[in-house]
């Protein structure tokens, strides 16, 4: 990190692109695990520079993507309801419902605020209290800490007008579902860098050992990209299936305790519905049963909302890296970032978003910009 | 979502029972809790993820970070609405 020129460098990019081709010597697929990879890696075009037998495909990693249809439709619910004043992460917002978005329901008069922190909601709760302030809690390992606190201080300041809809999930137990699967096609990982931060990676080890899968703990940055791609390819090459870790500027194999401590004695550990995929066994958390009062799915009466997700979308699929945005005949016709029809379009972390945003749902033709059709970017 | 930017502490304060910061990142100045980070000092740089520091980084890494997110338009978390309670400081948003 010291030689900042060197490490930005087109220099070190090419070094370590040439070492990717000096040492494949055959075809690997690995999934970056993390929406803000993919992000970089399809802003970048990353996956343009790799050798072509090396095939990035994209993960779950997108808390956004992966929250059920159901609940989003609950957290609209809550919403819509006069004595309330529902807070979000801004990414949430333009989510569709069953019914609409949380903009809509703003624009309807609901008091929908964005916030910055969780803790925020402390602050709006000690302002209206005599109003119910909603907190959507998404998020993975990285984001449970912030929530946990915004719980764990509502109760010690005893403020009675906080509540969390909780939808947090996890990631382990969602790499474990990837590769059980028949069809899977995943060889390697790039492990999710502030996951890691938060948790450490002491439990991606009996995963790699158990499936004999590397994972290279990454950041996400193009050169931590290409520098995780390059650990993993050299691990598969050689035969071996370890974890390792390329962010060791940010993380160790610990993580941060005072954060692991604070979500453990908060939350615990639940099955959890994931949209596209569907349920994994304990891949989420659920409020402690002593934080009940906090439970804004116990507080709020909304009935189990059933819901459909549209028969053409592909995007559980695409999350578990069996097929890419352009196998799906509605990417970028019936379906855009202003129309997402599941959960890789609905946020601008998901794969299928990422390719619409960058262009890559259009060719070069007759000197002309057009659509691509399915399959023609395989 | 996970996205985690990098700041320096410019002052500490407490805040109910929690020990929080002012954290500046590039032009904008805004709040982070440190419970997580305790032995964090003013001075040091911090990776902040929705409002939490979740861990220390050095000058030189959080400088160039920053730099490669400007580049990749993903600052938009720092842009919410900041909350204030009645009689807090409007010293946030922008560095003079």
């Amino acid at each position: 990190m010291k030689y900042l020129d060197e490490y930005r460098s087109e220099e070190v990019t090419k070094k370590l692109v040439d070492e990717l081709h000096r040492i494949q010597t055959r075809p690997w697929v690995i999934m970056e695990v993390c929406g803000g990879q993919t992000h970089s890696i399809v802003k970048h075009g990353i996956d343009y520079l790799l050798p072509k037998g090396v095939e990035l495909v994209h993960g779950p990693g997108c808390p956004v993507c992966v929250t059920p249809l159901d609940m989003i439709d609950k957290a609209h619910a809550i919403a819509r309801q006069s004595n309330v004043i529902f807070c979000s992460f801004g990414d949430m917002l333009r989510v569709p419902g069953s019914e609409g978005d949380l903009f809509t329901i703003k624009s309807q008069g609901g008091d929908v605020r964005v916030v910055y922190s969780p803790l925020d909601c402390l602050k709006i709760a000690r302002a209206n209290p005599d109003r119910q302030v909603v907190f959507f809690a998404i998020g993975f390992e990285t984001t449970a800490p912030a929530n946990a606190m915004l719980v764990w201080q509502a109760r010690e300041s005893q403020l009675k007008n906080v509540s969390v809809l909780v939808s947090h999930v996890l990631v382990p137990p969602a790499l474990e579902a990837i590769l059980q699967s028949p069809e899977n096609r995943v060889q390697g990982f790039l492990g999710p860098g502030h996951v890691c931060a938060v948790m450490g990676y002491s439990e991606y080890e009996p995963i790699s050992a158990k499936y004999r899968v590397p994972i290279v703990v990454s950041g996400f940055e193009p050169i931590d990209i290409i520098q995780g791609t390059l650990m993993t390819i050299r691990q598969l090459e050689s035969g071996r299936a370890e974890v390792e870790n390329q962010y060791s500027r940010v993380l160790n194999r610990e993580g941060n305790q005072a954060a692991q401590k604070l979500v453990s004695s908060v939350f615990e550990v639940s099955d959890r519905n994931w949209r596209g995929v569907g349920t994994i066994p304990k891949s989420g958390y659920r409020l402690r049963s002593e934080f009940a009062a906090y439970d804004a799915e116990k507080l709020f009466d909304v009935q189990r909302i059933d819901t459909r997700e549209p028969e053409i979308c592909i995007s559980g699929a695409i999350l578990r890296g069996i097929k890419k945005p352009h196998d799906c005949p509605a990417f970028g016709s019936a379906c855009d970032p202003q129309h997402p029809l599941g959960a890789t379009m609905v946020s601008a972390e998901g794969a299928c978003a990422a390719y619409y945003t960058y262009g890559r749902h259009l060719k070069q033709e007759d000197g002309c910009l057009v659509s691509i059709s399915p399959g023609d970017a395989a | 979502m996970c996205l985690a930017i990098p700041g320096k502490v410019l002052s500490d304060y407490e805040q109910g029972s929690m020990r929080m910061a002012k954290v500046q990142f590039g032009g904008i100045v805004r709040e982070a809790c440190l419970e997580y980070v305790p032995e964090t000092k003013v001075g040091d740089y911090v990776l902040v993820h929705v409002g939490f520091a979740i861990s220390r980084v050095d000058e030189e890494e959080a400088q160039r970070t920053y730099q490669l997110l400007e580049e990749m338009d993903q600052l938009t978390e720092l842009e919410a609405p900041v909350v204030r309670e009645m009689g807090e400081r409007d010293d946030e948003e922008k560095v003079p």
